[in-house]
């Protein structure tokens, strides 16, 4: 059904469809909109049976999910930023336990400085954690996303984190096109745990494992993940072919056939990037792009087959790791392994607009050959230049942030 | 669950209970059919109180719920003696996820058996005092405030043990542990504020909070039942010596956990809803030094010389809880 619908409004009542039995969550914007949803479903009654655990902290939601999915529940939760770091410890926990709990991520920068505006910091920290990560796209990929999340987190006993841009999707009221409960029903059979705590046939779970088996336990849950990569194509398929829409996947490729320029992205980001790409090509460029919407696994083979007869690529990272570059690039990289030689655009962190202008400036550079390996978009050079300028005056450290908005006149007092 | 054949069992000693008694009034553990919720053959040390405590408190449960226990560990001792991979000494479903969140996991299973209508499988979380007292102490707040239906138990051994015998915020004061070594002015622990689990506890309010020690069995599995009776969040918790942090004899841990109690610095007690309902009362009082002396990690209060300003510091501890818990008349104030 077509609504008119904010995102996050989207994703909870498609999450509803999907009939987690237990749902907990702490509060962090941008996530906020989907728990509060989720929650009134569940006290109206609208989904049952369902238990909402109101929990004191993100790291008490994870743990509470745990314990629900190792009870052979399906469990659901959401955070973001701040929360997904708190929950860090847990969330590899989940993985190794191979508990296929379903997480929605509001993606959000990461303080200090405190910021609640949108960037890929908070889920990328998290990459090495064991869990599938999709990017989606659009809040009509997000919604559907949900739906092959819990499918894939079950077949493979693993979890899912569904990433989804923070305000830029969460916020957004648009129109999704709504599944309703008998196609839900069609597509994701009741959940049945491979390992669950019963007093019928007692297991124990979590126990200590030495270095005789350690790395093989690790090993198996490699293989875990690289079975993702042809199930979650494998879901996507039949998702299209039961719904008739294209959402999920490993990549999406925009243009690319013939495109001597590649750029690779996640998330919302793609659909500035895509009109950049249509006036580029109406020029006589030939400009592609690649979304990843399956970051972990990554899809190495994917990847390399789509950009093969590119000259370069260029990946537009709104994460950053800090002290290398991008943190997409160090996969695109190994992947291509010199095939493609790879640049990296830093864009959008905490919530900066990455327009359509600049993504062309971007791309018209990167043509001519103009840009660095290691490029910020839409750097204000003079800020730096200026704070660079008054540390080298004075060795201390001080308040950096507050300086720069003084700089720019946001701020008229002088704090520092 | 079948209950199985009884492995080993102690004899002559109030743990197990009289042989001769009626079979409704003997203990658990003397019970041909007790489940062995966790089996003999697990690495726990020689003397260990939490092996005990968690033997005794985790049949109690599984008598109370008629074999349907789930268990939640915190990461510590309990954990790692029981379930060195691929063995278990777990004879009833039991997960283990981390340090920290044995409460919050707990909610998680709990909150599952009730959207499954399972209201017959019981939630039982255990973890050590660190897991409890410090890292775990948000994830147990939580349950408690919530009212979550699980019985919580810390099994106090006054430190952690795990790691290596370090300081945890239910170490006493002047016990030596690693981090608080018996040098300086002050040596051991640091006289602090105390951080008294059971009454957090009480302050939630919930209904069933207690404390036991493995001196007590009787009195130990007497709590399991009467907290299995309630439902929402129950607290319970046991003093359980541990030979090799407080350096005590292996044999001597019942006597140990017994002085605690004699001496006033345990008190054993019982409250519902926030109120305490009963206490144990002290049989024959003893001087703080009775109990502190059986204990390597005190050995700087007497050598080189007896240190008696920290011993009546320690001594005043033990008088204020006889007043204030009505130790010695059995009042509950
Ligand atoms: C987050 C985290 N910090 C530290 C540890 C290391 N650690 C494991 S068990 C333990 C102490 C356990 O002490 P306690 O809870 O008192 O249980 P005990 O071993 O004494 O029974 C520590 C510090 C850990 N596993 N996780
Ligand atoms: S160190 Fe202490 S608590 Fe741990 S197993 Fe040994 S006696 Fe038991």
């Amino acid at each position: 059904m077509l609504r008119q619908i904010e995102g996050s409004r989207a994703v909870a009542d498609t999450v509803a469809l999907c009939r987690p039995e237990v749902i907990c969550a702490y509060p962090i914007s941008p996530q906020t909109h989907i728990v509060e949803a989720l929650s009134a479903h569940v006290k109206e009654k609208a989904l049952t049976p369902c238990e909402f655990v109101n929990v004191e902290s993100e790291f008490a939601a994870m743990s509470v999910a745990i314990g629900a999915s190792a009870a052979g529940a399906r469990a659901y939760t959401a955070t973001a930023s701040q929360g997904l770091l708190y929950m860090a410890e847990a969330l590899f926990n989940a993985s190794g336990l191979g508990l296929p709990i379903v997480m929605t991520v509001a993606n959000r920068a990461i303080g200090a400085p405190i910021n609640i505006w949108n960037d890929h910091s908070d889920s990328m920290s998290q990459r090495d954690s064991g869990w599938i990560q999709l990017y989606a796209a659009t809040n009509q990929e997000a919604a559907d996303l949900h739906v092959q999340a819990f499918r894939i987190a079950e077949d493979l006993s693993t979890p899912v984190m569904v990433c989804m841009d923070g305000f830029v999707l969460t916020h957004a009221y648009e129109e999704v096109d709504l599944l309703d409960q008998p196609a839900v029903d069609g597509f994701l059979p009741p959940y049945e745990p491979r390992q669950i705590l019963d007093p019928a046939e007692p297991v124990s779970i979590g126990a200590m494992v030495g270095p005789e088996a350690f790395t093989e336990v690790r090993y198996l849950a490699h293989l875990k993940q690289i079975q993702a990569l042809e199930l979650i194509p494998a879901v996507a398929d039949e998702f299209r072919t039961s719904f008739g829409r294209d959402a999920g996947g490993l990549v999406r490729p925009y243009r690319t056939e013939d495109a001597e320029t590649i750029v690779v992205a996640l998330g919302s980001v793609l659909g500035t990037i895509q009109d950049a790409i249509d006036d580029l090509r109406a020029e006589g460029q030939r400009i592609g792009a690649l979304g990843l919407t399956t970051f972990r696994p990554f899809p190495a083979e994917r990847l390399r087959q789509q950009v093969r007869g590119a000259r370069r690529l260029i990946v537009l990272e709104k994460a950053f790791s800090v002290g290398v570059g991008g943190a997409v690039t160090a996969d695109v990289v190994t992947a291509l392994n010199g095939a493609v030689p790879v640049q990296t655009v830093v864009a959008g962190l905490g919530g900066r607009a990455v327009t359509r202008a600049s993504v062309r400036g971007m791309l018209l550079d990167a043509a001519a050959g103009r840009l660095d390996p290691l490029t910020f978009l839409d750097l204000d050079d003079s800020l730096i230049e200026r704070e660079l300028a008054r540390l080298a005056r004075r060795r201390r450290s001080g308040p950096t942030a507050e300086n720069l908005l003084r700089d720019l006149g946001v701020v008229a007092s002088r704090i520092g | 669950m079948a209950s199985q054949e009884i492995k080993f069992y102690q004899v002559g000693s109030h743990a197990v209970g009289n042989r001769l008694l009626d079979m409704s009034r003997r203990s658990i553990q003397a019970d041909m059919h007790r489940t062995n919720s966790l089996n003999s053959g697990h690495r726990a040390c020689r003397g260990c109180g939490e092996a005990l405590g968690a033997r005794y408190a985790l049949d109690a449960a599984m008598r109370a719920a008629a074999g349907r226990v789930v268990a939640v560990n915190a990461t510590g001792c309990l954990e790692v003696f029981s379930t060195p991979y691929p063995e278990t000494s777990w004879q009833i479903p039991w997960l283990h996820s981390l340090f920290g969140n044995s409460a919050a996991v707990a909610t998680g299973v709990a909150a599952a058996l009730r959207a499954k209508g399972r209201e017959d499988v019981r939630v039982v979380a255990q973890g050590g005092d660190g897991g409890t007292v410090d890292i775990g102490l948000s994830c147990l707040s939580g349950m408690f405030e919530r009212n979550d239906d699980v019985l919580y138990i810390c099994y106090d051994n006054e430190a952690y043990m795990n790691t290596g015998v370090q300081r945890s915020g239910s170490t006493p004061p002047a016990a030596r542990t690693s981090t608080t070594p018996a040098v300086g002015d002050e040596p051991g622990n640091a006289f602090g504020q105390g951080k008294n689990l059971p009454m957090i506890a009480m302050a939630h309010e919930i209904p069933y909070v207690a404390t036991a020690t493995v001196a007590q069995l009787r009195d130990l599995e007497d709590k399991v039942r009467r907290a299995m009776e309630f439902r929402g969040a129950r607290y319970l918790h046991i003093l359980v010596p541990c030979p090799l942090g407080w350096v005590s004899a292996a044999e001597h841990t019942v006597r140990v956990a017994r002085l605690a109690v004699e001496s006033g610095l345990f008190p054993v007690f019982e409250a519902k809803h926030g109120e305490i309902t009963d206490v144990t009362r002290i049989r024959r009082q003893v001087p703080v030094e009775d109990y502190l002396k059986l204990q390597g990690r005190y050995a700087h209060l007497f050598k080189p010389q007896p240190r008696t300003n920290t011993i009546a510091r320690i001594q005043a501890i033990a008088d204020r809880n006889i007043r204030r818990f009505g130790l010695l008349t059995g009042d509950t104030r």
